[in-house]
């Protein structure tokens, strides 16, 4: 398979097995589930494919269609598009057995459903990961927001809609009227929204101009939740938890952090922007957002949204990251994509599998809880320890090369939200683990073990992922490196 | 095209549904072959009796008229190809003939509107597709269609009373009613005064045909209460028509030897398609029966049509002319998907259709669809021509961002009354105890996901419908500089 058609297989697999999905769910469930683990094995072996191209410094693309006259639907495989890709596609599998273990233990409505959405969303995010231009992107974009909809409106009870309601709107309403008019204003101004190495932008736009496009970008791309435009995350939670897993702790949000670091670097151009005073408001947003975002998850009480919260945190570091606009952050940044949703996708997993065994939801019941759930708790705990930074977990390396790239640009604001936003996730990550390991369980608490297998399973290959990524990232850093190859 | 009415009167009844939809059909195919034609790059110009152009009555289709012949045609077949259940339910056999004639002459006279090159003829084609439409309108089982159908018969009338007084008026001055003569005639005209006048009641008569806000208020209740299939076909073609004549009068008429119409036109049209686009979408946004939110928002998105002229740019009238089409296929696919609804569904109303979506999945999943195109979700429809609409109005000059600001705030009202429909089906509860699921009728269904597959197709491939519209753009801007 040549690496062109690669990219095209990718983006229709998870379509083909979202209508698979959909008609194998009227013969057996089983069928529809091993329809689902081949349709996310098939999408490895695809996209993992690529790499050797990529680590070889090609550039896959295709041209699908020309909409209009310099507007296209084309891809374009590049290193951060790559990273993500092979991200989304490598989790979705254990997702998927993860899921199994979830739904059927929680006996859950319209699976069919539930699967066939996932599929979509897995293709729309192939095509955020491989878009080649501004057009593109915006195109699979919405057509993220759109296929999780119904993953989050799920359960369908008032409650539940009225929260999806939310999503929908914060989602649609910033990308329809910011994300749009920064690409059709970025279309006018620079004739074309092609990502190219360098930016397209360079000369073409004056000052306060590139703070306020920056501006329609940052906010404009809603999924990165950075404040004000975080209320839909929280408002997420009403989903599943497997959907919380890997959409909205890797495949959505990881898409919004994702777009805007690829626009900050392939579009504005990392010296174009540094050089442009009117951009330097991004960091300070990113850092608020950071520390707020944290301080809030501190008086949290849902297992379930401090994690959103803690998200919510977590995706602005990568915001930041790329907003101090040195090469050795924006590998951090690109990095702490796939450190973040190792460690995040192990914390929802091991929420859904204590939901799942014992209805429990709220901290306060996680008393004692390690010894009922001795594996999900251990993979909990290597989750909690990587969002705070700690050797040997993932997290850890993707602060150092961010910290590093902060201390390159002699940014002591950066320097200083990283080393406080560190203590506050150890402010409220540690004490959950004092409670589940060395509290005593309340006296005629109900008797409960472990999750369904096929969820622990799952768990622990994420937690096992988020340890081996501290030893073994240097392929990861070297395909990032290729992105900044160049700048100075 | 213009005998089919007579023939299907002569038709025995059962017959009468399938000669008219073979009448449209061909129409529709004859629009075609007219549309490949002018792509070409001939326009077509037949006059009738053979007495050449300023004398004779002269047809003629170039890349403007093609492309609303193309949405004229398209939609009378597709509405008539789906139109046999929820006819047969909604009217008695007897009168059924003569329905189905009145369509067609509906039709026949909206097809004359466009293809026609001369005022006159354009007058009397309206009055054919206005009568053939108060018929239509009226012929439903509910009685509450009456008074609708008498405010537009009032309306109507007054609007083609006005468009007649201005064609008098211009008669008078330059002795002519050819269109393209008519154009070189006003330039020695001495007294300018009566042309003025007359461009008023021309554009004013013309937006009342057209539901331009605030000249609207008829067309809500016309459209909520004619028989489903009706507004299907009446709300894909019918007012468009009617703009068409608007700003092919506008553009090719006065814009060149008028002076200052440009600035006229933009400042008359402009304030009442903010005004429409707005406050009919906040209208829909509290709308609770489907058909009339759906009606409304036909309103606003009139306003967009305008709002595109108003620039007197190419790029604005290219938007214009696209959304003529796109919308024409959005909100067609709509109420064809309504039609569905209503197939189970007698009333309407947002909260009587809990658990829809469980019942008619693949109507409401069409409904869905054409929704996205509506609110202008890429990859349909509908966002290519919001993508022109916006790119119009950034180069339009200094308002530019407060009109995008326009277009994306009425983009957003537009998610929510979508978004109504869409919590209404698919998470309402049922309201009866009857949940067994019952799709519409295959042949209802089948046209309706037609439609649905289209919206998606122009949206990733608009090549046809905007190579048209760019060349109508440069017809008409050519003649306004």
């Amino acid at each position: 398979m040549t690496p062109e058609t690669a990219i095209l297989v990718a983006l229709i697999l998870p379509l083909g097995g979202a209508l698979a999905i959909a008609l194998a769910g009227r013969v057996s469930p089983n069928l529809r589930e091993t329809v689902t683990l081949v349709t996310a094995a098939a999408l490895i072996w695809v996209v993992w494919g690529l790499l050797p191209t990529l680590m070889a410094g090609g550039r896959p693309a295709v041209e699908i269609s020309q909409v209009m006259p310099g507007l296209t639907i084309a891809f374009k495989v590049e290193p951060l598009g790559m990273l993500f890709a092979a991200l989304a596609s490598g989790l979705w599998i254990i997702n998927s057995v993860y899921s199994i273990g979830y739904m059927r233990g929680n006996k859950e409505q319209n699976q069919t459903r539930f699967y066939t959405c996932f599929a979509l969303a897995l293709s729309a995010t192939m095509g955020v990961a491989f878009a080649g231009n501004l057009f593109t992107l915006f195109l699979f974009y919405e057509l993220l927001t759109l296929s999780t909809y119904p993953l989050v409106s799920h359960k369908g009870d008032p409650a539940t809609v009225r929260s999806a309601r939310v999503y929908l709107g914060v989602l649609l309403s910033t990308s329809i009227g910011l994300f749009l008019p920064a690409i059709i204003w970025t279309y006018m101004v620079a004739g074309t929204g092609d990502f190219t190495p360098g930016g397209i932008l360079a000369g073409k736009l004056d000052d306060p101009a590139i703070g306020l496009l920056l501006g329609l970008f940052v906010f404009g791309i809603g999924k990165a939740a950075v404040m004000p435009v975080h209320r839909w995350l929280p408002a997420a939670m009403v989903a599943p938890t497997p959907v919380s897993a890997l959409l909205h702790a890797v495949a959505v949000v990881k898409a919004g952090v994702f777009a805007i670091t690829k626009i900050i670097v392939y579009v504005f151009g990392i010296d174009f922007l540094f050089d442009a005073p009117s951009s330097g408001w991004l960091l300070y947003m990113a850092a608020f957002t950071i520390i707020a975002a944290s301080l809030i998850a501190l008086r949290q009480t849902n297992i379930k949204r401090l994690l959103a919260y803690s998200t919510i945190a977590q995706l602005s570091y990568v915001v930041m990251a790329a907003a101090i606009l040195k090469p050795l952050a924006e590998v951090g940044a690109a990095i702490h994509i796939v450190a973040h949703a190792f460690g995040k996708i192990t914390l929802f997993f091991a929420a859904g599998a204590i939901y799942v065994a014992s209805k429990k939801t709220e901290l306060h019941q996680l008393r004692g809880i390690g010894r009922r759930m001795p594996w999900t708790m251990a993979a909990f705990s290597i989750g909690a320890l990587s969002m705070i930074g700690v050797p040997p977990t993932a997290g850890f390396v993707s602060k150092w090369y961010i910290l590093a790239g902060a201390f390159e640009a002699d940014n002591l604001v950066a320097v200083f939200t990283i080393i406080a936003s560190t203590a506050l996730n150890a402010a409220y990550f540690l004490p959950i683990l004092y409670l589940a390991w060395f509290e005593r369980e309340n006296s005629g608490a109900p008797e409960h073990g472990e999750a369904p297998l096929a969820a622990v399973l799952a768990l622990c290959v994420t937690a096992l992922l988020t340890l081996a990524f501290f030893l073994f990232n240097g392929p990861v850093i070297e395909l990032e490196s290729q992105v900044v190859r160049g700048f100075t | 095209m213009l005998s089919a009415p007579l023939v299907v009167l002569l038709q025995p009844r059962g017959l009468a549904w399938a000669g008219a939809t073979v009448a449209a059909l061909a129409s529709f195919a004859i629009a075609l072959a007219l549309t490949i034609a002018v792509l070409d790059g001939q326009p077509q110009v037949y006059a009738m009796g053979g007495w050449p152009a300023p004398y004779g009555i002269a047809l003629g289709v170039d890349a403007f008229s093609a492309l609303v012949l193309l949405v004229v045609t398209g939609a009378g077949a597709a509405s008539l190809l789906a139109a046999r259940p929820s006819i047969d339910q909604q009217i008695e056999q007897e009168r059924q003939p003569l329905f189905y004639s009145a369509w067609l002459l509906g039709l026949a006279g909206l097809v004359g509107i466009v293809v026609s090159a001369d005022a006159f003829n354009i007058f009397v084609f309206m009055e054919i597709s206005s009568l053939a439409s108060y018929i239509l309108i009226a012929g439903g089982p509910d009685r509450r269609a009456l008074p609708a159908v008498f405010k537009y018969l009032i309306m109507g009338t007054i609007g083609a009373t006005f468009y007649l007084i201005g064609v008098g008026l211009i008669y008078m001055m330059t002795g002519t009613l050819n269109l393209a003569d008519m154009e070189a005639r006003i330039g020695d005209v001495v007294d300018m005064n009566p042309i003025l006048v007359a461009a008023g009641f021309i554009t004013i008569g013309l937006a009342l045909k057209a539901a331009v806000f605030p000249l609207h208020v008829w067309l809500p209740n016309a459209y909520t209460q004619a028989p489903h299939m009706v507004t299907v076909f009446l709300a894909a073609c019918a007012t468009k028509v009617a703009l068409y004549v608007l700003i092919r009068f506008d553009y090719l008429v006065f814009q060149a030897k008028l002076a200052d119409h440009e600035v006229q036109f933009a400042l008359f049209a402009m304030p009442l398609a903010i005004l429409g686009i707005l406050v009919a979408s906040a209208v829909a946004m509290f709308e609770g029966n489907l058909k009339r939110l759906l009606a409304t928002s036909s309103v606003a998105q009139i306003g967009y049509i305008l709002l595109g002229a108003s620039f007197v740019s190419q790029a604005g009238l290219s938007a214009s002319v696209m959304h003529i089409f796109n919308h024409a296929l959005a909100k067609g696919g709509l109420f064809l998907a309504v039609a569905c609804l209503a197939y189970h569904y007698r009333d309407l109303r947002l909260d009587q259709l809990g658990g829809a979506a469980a019942r008619m999945p693949w109507t409401c999943a069409a409904l869905v669809v054409c929704g996205f195109s509506l609110i202008g979700i890429p990859g349909t429809a509908g966002f290519i021509s919001k993508w022109l609409l916006i790119s119009a109005a950034l180069e339009s000059g200094p308002w530019g961002w407060g009109l995008v600001a326009v277009i994306l705030v009425s983009s957003l009202m537009a998610v929510v009354y979508i978004w109504r429909i869409v919590e209404a089906v698919y998470f309402r509860a049922a309201v009866e105890g009857d949940s067994q699921p019952a799709e519409a009728p295959l042949q209802l269904l089948l046209v309706t996901w037609l439609v649905a597959l289209l919206n998606i197709f122009f949206g990733l491939f608009p090549g046809v419908p905007l190579e048209l519209a760019n060349s109508t753009a440069t017809l008409l801007a050519g003649f306004a500089s």
